[in-house]
């Protein structure tokens, strides 16, 4: 059962991706991606980390997708000129390949080191525990969170306005 | 049933998972030339970390990994903001956001 949402699940994630990149009109990449997004939720509703799944939703379903959407209405892309090097193309694919290669025989390395998977059956992933250990253990890193939030807005709001004419 | 979702799927399985989301990613940056689906792609990239570190979070049944994958999302939101408040600076310059033509540095 679980298995079988597993695969599922997956399979809308990499599909989804992969046309996130391979879509021509950027629209239909963002909104691939939010499906994407969905799904990613999906999997970590599916290790009954609530608050993640909650905050996944919110934060890149909503507000990113939601600022790329409105990026992408700003700028009306009326000609998609597509000269597309074939180079690029290869040593894109090329590129992928070898990392995937990097990747997976890393990891397939370090597969002797996972011993079998052990259940404490102590909470640790309700919003309440995760509550407790983010404003005790990771105080200042929370705060410190807020703080680059609020720098990135003031930065954002300064980068998107318009130059002033400078008066001689 | 949650409880036992590791002994039934098993870890591996996400680390394929996200090393495919992973590798997608990077196809995405190398092979599109639009700046805002390079974005995209990064944020792919991101996300499929992120999914990672959950997994290894209940495998250790421990909550850090998910701290830090909150902290990863604060993060993620910031650079999202800043950098397509960059890009609509470029393109009201420039009139395009494709990638090839951003060599204006090249001297």
């Amino acid at each position: 059962m679980l298995t079988t949402i597993f695969y599922i699940l997956s399979a809308i994630t990499l599909a989804t991706a992969f046309m996130t990149v391979l879509s021509r009109n950027p629209i239909h990449s963002a909104i691939y991606l939010v499906i994407c997004f969905f799904s990613i939720a999906g999997h970590y509703a599916m290790f009954n980390a609530q608050f993640l799944a909650m905050v996944h939703l919110i934060v890149y379903s909503g507000a990113i997708m939601i600022l790329m959407l409105f990026t992408i209405m700003m700028m009306n892309f009326n000609e998609q000129k597509i000269r597309k090097n074939n180079l690029i193309v290869v040593a894109a694919v090329i590129a992928l390949c070898l990392v995937a290669y990097v990747l997976l025989a890393t990891f397939l390395k370090a597969q002797p080191m996972i011993e079998q998977y052990v259940i404490t059956g102590e909470d640790y992933q309700s919003i309440k525990v995760l509550g407790k250990v983010l404003l005790d253990d990771y105080l200042v890193p929370f705060e410190m969170a807020a703080v680059l939030l609020l720098t990135s807005m003031i930065g954002a709001v300064l980068l998107s306005k318009k130059d002033k004419k400078i008066k001689a | 049933m949650l409880q036992n979702i590791l002994q039934e799927i098993g870890i591996e399985n996400y680390i394929f998972l996200a090393t495919a989301l992973f590798c997608v990613g990077i196809f995405g940056v190398l092979y599109r030339r639009n700046a805002i689906v390079v974005f995209m792609s990064i944020e792919i990239m991101l996300n499929a970390v992120n999914l990672l570190l959950v997994a290894f979070s209940t495998y250790h049944q421990d909550a850090a990994g998910q701290v830090f994958v909150f902290f990863s999302m604060a993060v993620a939101a910031a650079e999202v903001a800043i950098g397509l408040a960059i890009l609509v600076a470029i393109y009201r310059n420039l009139k395009s956001i494709d990638i090839d033509d951003l060599r204006n540095l090249k001297g």
